[in-house]
């Protein structure tokens, strides 16, 4: 899903980047207000496993791929501001280190993968979560569900680029139905994984998980007291 | 009550975790396109026609392929590792530096 170099033109890729840099220094201050201590180590270590599971292809169909983009993961586990900035860092060492993922095309990856995958997923797994029974299997379902949409929106984010301004001459409707189609089947994969590690997480430290406080907070687990409402710290 | 490991204990276990995948598992994942350069190649979008991942994990100078690919995966998960407990720490910073302005 990383978007290489060229395949979408100056100025798309341009208006993408103005668009990631806003939403990220968004994230920063979000994140500055509501990230407490005890979570730093866990946005790096999320991070990570991101990164180590984006390696990892898996085979969707004949001939193609896919692997985790872990952006509602990320905001499962470390809240949606932070799970963005998480998935960025990813994107960032991706494209200067590793060539994966254009220079020109960072903006729009951070767009699609960063921001639609943390920020726009969450929403959707808030909705699930609060629609679903609230426990534990619950919240796995609406992680896992709300992560299979993920990859399919990002999909869809690219084909608006490439009508944008893509290079090519195949129609933007055959671009978009093949993106989204091999994306819906990367998506199952996606919500495979996202519901696995977001269990397994809740099995070890239930705490860590950001998108299980208000779960753990209607069982009155008494360790949430340093658990506090967006601002309520001056 | 079930006993809990440590945050320390689970970062560390945690971290160990994506180590051995991208070190391991990695470097035996599929190497086919994913999804998006599938699709641009089969329908030749971006330069030269096709726009195949110049995506490059390997260390110059490991000529053992798997390896190569681990090393580097090793590599990218404690610069990320390192970069997102980075940026965490300075947002937190400039916060709390804002907030004892505000005091003041």
């Amino acid at each position: 899903m990383h978007i290489p170099d060229g395949l979408i033109d100056g100025g798309t890729s341009l208006a993408g980047g103005g668009i990631a840099t806003g939403g990220v220094a968004v994230c920063l201050r979000r994140t500055a207000q509501v990230l407490d201590e005890r979570q730093v180590p866990m946005v790096g270590l999320t991070a990570a496993f991101v990164f180590a599971m984006q390696m990892i292809n898996f085979p969707v169909a004949s001939g193609t791929s896919g692997h985790l983009l872990g952006g509602l993961l990320a905001a499962v586990l470390v809240g949606p501001w932070a799970g963005a900035l998480a998935v960025t860092v990813v994107l960032v060492v991706q494209a200067f280190l590793f060539a994966d993922g254009g220079l020109s095309a960072l903006g729009l990856n951070i767009v699609n993968m960063a921001l639609a995958g943390a920020l726009a997923a969450y929403a959707i797994f808030a909705v699930l979560r609060a629609l679903l029974p609230h426990t534990r299997s619950g919240l796995v379902v609406a992680s896992g569900l709300a992560g299979a949409v993920a990859p399919v929106m990002a999909s869809i984010l690219f084909s608006v680029e490439y009508a944008m301004g893509g290079n090519g001459a195949a129609s933007v409707a055959v671009v978009a139905r093949a993106m989204i189609g091999v994306h819906v089947l990367i998506g199952i994969g996606e919500g495979v994984i996202t519901a696995m590690t977001v269990s397994a997480v809740l099995a070890t430290r239930p705490d860590l998980v950001h998108g299980a406080r208000r779960l753990l907070a209607a069982d009155s687990v008494p360790l949430l007291e340093t658990i506090e409402p967006v601002g309520a710290r001056s | 009550m079930k006993r809990r490991a440590s945050t320390a204990a689970f970062a560390a276990g945690g971290l160990l975790v994506a180590l051995l995948l991208a070190f391991l598992v990695a470097p035996r994942a599929s190497a086919q396109p994913d999804g998006l350069n599938r699709v641009a190649i089969d329908h030749g979008l971006g330069q030269r026609g096709s726009a195949a991942t110049s995506a490059n994990y390997s260390v110059n100078g490991i000529h053992d392929a798997h390896l190569s690919t681990g090393v580097a995966g090793v590599l990218g998960v404690i610069v990320v590792f390192v970069a997102a407990v980075g940026v965490s720490k300075i947002v937190r910073t400039v916060r709390s530096r804002a907030v004892s302005e505000d005091a003041a």
